[in-house]
């Protein structure tokens, strides 16, 4: 696996904030940085006790926004970040039900309305540059770079400082792995991730239903169909047969 | 007296009517112009709400009467139920218009709403649901058109029609079996969101047998106002037979949830006394009472009783719905969404339309049967042979 993440590591993180700043500046999102996730804010930090954590969008390797939208407005690009084309979205709001990580947020007072995420700064990326907050962080706490260099330098540290960390890297497994890596002092369920995600990517629940769509139609089909025959052919014989005339009745 | 009184009834009709139509566009208006955010309490945690759980989930199953009437009357050839088998597609056409049309409320931006045709992805569960829309739709206007074409007297098109009725009704019944599974496949993506006394990876069944049921609670239903439209329902062993096979329906469906309940270790999850306790115990008392019902030897031989037991099997499943769409989804979101005022008044005032369409149907088309209109039953005779 080639493509690009992020390592953020919550026990460097100082909560300055100066990612979210960067954040709105690369993304030219209104109003200063809230407090919450939201159409004009891509990613938050917020705190627990002495730890400072970050929520974003974590770049699914196999995303369930990406494979939920009906018209392919959400995709997953080669480099790992989850694009969004807001002129093929309609609006139907099934990605932000499906997110995992409920990340998808939406402009509700808006009367053509678009879905807002963190996109990985993936213009920045195709120009070679770093997202913005990885740019900007300080302190290194989020780093940009190859997903698989990124967890090798996550064990290595929790390897080297077992007291530090809990020995989790979120995002190496959840829902098939993420291209956004999190490292943490605390538990990741103290801090509002869930802890009770598979590591089987959420697609495969409706693949495993819908694949079989072409098979419950031609099977139904000629099921029902079948049954229609047979009976109507009855009808058909014991109307010739009531009629005691020859030849094919009219159904 | 007579004029006189229905004038009255009319003037009666009329105000409540065209007050809420008043409302309703007003509404309208505010939803398209300010966005969904001023007439709804939708929010970024609770993404669907009445609209999705309502006017499409529920609307859809309260229009499986037309696809379990053509697939009785066509493909089994039982033609004892032709009585009903038109309300039973008006209904399901005018359900299907209004699922259509709240969509186009509840959608963003609707008039994207062709893009599921020509943007392609087969793994989402929303492009299959796109899709049935969009097809089922057009077969139940077909199907509705042999009716109008029917009442303009048009020979040749009703001819048309009568020749490809199989293979037309074939294709309904076959769309209406994705559709109605497919709205259960919706949530097959959110196990951790949906709490698990309705999570379940049976979810497409359960919603496919319990529309079967429905189909049956609607037909029976429709029978119901047919009889108090033009005191000519169908007889008492119709209905009773009716009764039957929603009797059987609501059985194989509650068979086959429970058993799934007991099989998923959900009811682990069953904490009395909790919203969605008395939300689950809600819809298995309609569903399971409607079964007591057809089952007492009594009730399901008299004509009030089956009306009720249709009601419950009908309410129960819309309870089942709303349940699985909206309270089911409230305590992981921790959003405490409810309806808003304005959602509630839009819903209702597209289920008006509906009602209002439905009755002006009625009026000027031959959709139940009347034995003084000579011309029309001869044609339908021709029609239906």
């Amino acid at each position: 696996m080639d493509s690009y993440g992020l390592l953020i590591d919550f026990s460097a993180c100082i909560g300055c904030k100066a990612c979210m700043k960067a954040c709105k500046e690369a993304n030219n999102l209104p109003g200063d940085p809230g407090d919450h996730l939201s159409y004009s804010d891509y990613t938050v930090v917020k705190q627990q006790g002495d730890v400072f954590y970050r929520q974003m969008c974590m770049h699914c390797l196999t995303p369930t926004c990406v494979s939920v939208c009906p018209v392919g407005a959400m995709a997953k690009s080669p480099e790992g970040a989850i694009t969004y084309d807001g002129s093929k979205c309609f609006g139907c709001r099934y990605c932000m039900v499906a997110c995992p990580f409920s990340i998808p947020k939406y402009e509700w007072n808006k009367a053509v309305p678009v879905v807002r995420k963190c996109i990985l700064c993936y213009s920045r990326i195709k120009e070679g540059k770093e997202p913005a907050c990885a740019w900007v962080c300080p302190m290194g706490a989020t780093r940009f770079g190859k997903r698989d260099r990124l967890l090798e330098i996550a064990h290595t540290r929790i390897a080297r400082w077992p007291d530090r960390y809990i020995d989790h890297v979120f995002g190496e497994q959840e829902v098939g792995g993420t291209s956004v890596l999190m490292i943490s002092p605390i538990a990741f369920s103290d801090i509002g991730m869930r802890n009770t995600l598979p590591n089987e990517p959420l697609p495969n629940l409706t693949w495993t239903i819908l694949r079989k769509i072409p098979n419950i139609v031609i099977t139904g089909g000629i099921v029902v169909g079948g049954v229609w025959w047979v009976i109507n052919r009855r009808m058909e014989l014991e109307k010739e047969n009531s009629n005691g005339k020859e030849g094919k009745v009219e159904k | 007296m007579g004029r006189k009184g229905k004038l009255k009834n009319k003037l009666f009709l009329f105000l409540p009517i065209s007050l809420m139509a008043l409302l309703g566009l007003f509404l309208t208006f505010k939803r398209f112009y300010y966005g969904l955010g001023s007439v709804t309490n939708l929010s970024d945690a609770f993404p669907w709400g009445l609209w999705v759980g309502f006017d499409v989930v529920c609307g859809v199953a309260l229009a499986a009467g037309g696809f379990i009437l053509t697939a009785i009357v066509y493909l089994f050839n039982a033609e004892r139920y032709k009585p009903v088998l038109r309300p039973a597609i008006l209904t399901a056409f005018l359900g299907y218009i209004l699922v259509a049309v709240g969509l186009l409320f509840d959608l963003g931006k609707p008039w994207n709403i062709w893009h599921p045709m020509v943007m392609y992805n087969p793994h989402s569960v929303m492009f299959e649901v796109a899709w049935c829309v969009i097809l089922y739709l057009s077969v139940l206007a077909l199907e509705f058109g042999s009716i109008v074409a029917e009442a303009l007297k048009w020979k040749k098109v009703v001819n048309i029609f009568h020749a490809v009725a199989v293979p037309l009704v074939l294709t309904g019944v076959l769309l209406s079996t994705l559709h109605q599974s497919s709205l259960g496949s919706l949530f097959l993506i959110v196990p951790q969101k949906l709490h698990p006394l309705w999570y379940s990876s049976l979810l497409p069944l359960h919603f496919f047998l319990s529309a079967v049921a429905v189909g049956f609670a609607t037909v029976i239903l429709e029978s119901y106002t047919s009889s108090k439209f033009l005191k000519r329902g169908l007889e008492l062993d119709l209905l009773v037979d009716l009764g039957r096979f929603l009797w059987f329906a609501l059985v194989v469906h509650l068979t086959v949830r429970w058993q799934d309940l007991f099989v998923s270790g959900a009811l682990a999850n069953y904490r009395p006394g909790s919203l969605e306790a008395i939300a689950f115990n809600l819809e298995m008392a309609l569903l399971i009472g409607a079964v007591v019902l057809l089952t007492i030897r009594r009730t399901h031989r008299s004509k009030l009783g089956l009306f009720f037991a249709a009601m419950f099997a009908l309410f129960g499943v819309i309870v089942n719905r709303l349940n699985v769409s909206i309270v089911g989804m409230l305590s992981d979101t921790q959003s405490g969404y409810f309806p808003a005022f304005s959602e509630i008044i839009i819903t209702a005032f597209l289920a008006m339309m509906g009602f209002v369409a439905f009755f002006t149907c009625v009026h000027f088309l031959p959709i139940f049967p009347q034995e003084d209109h000579n011309a029309k039953a001869e044609l339908k005779v021709q029609l239906s042979a």
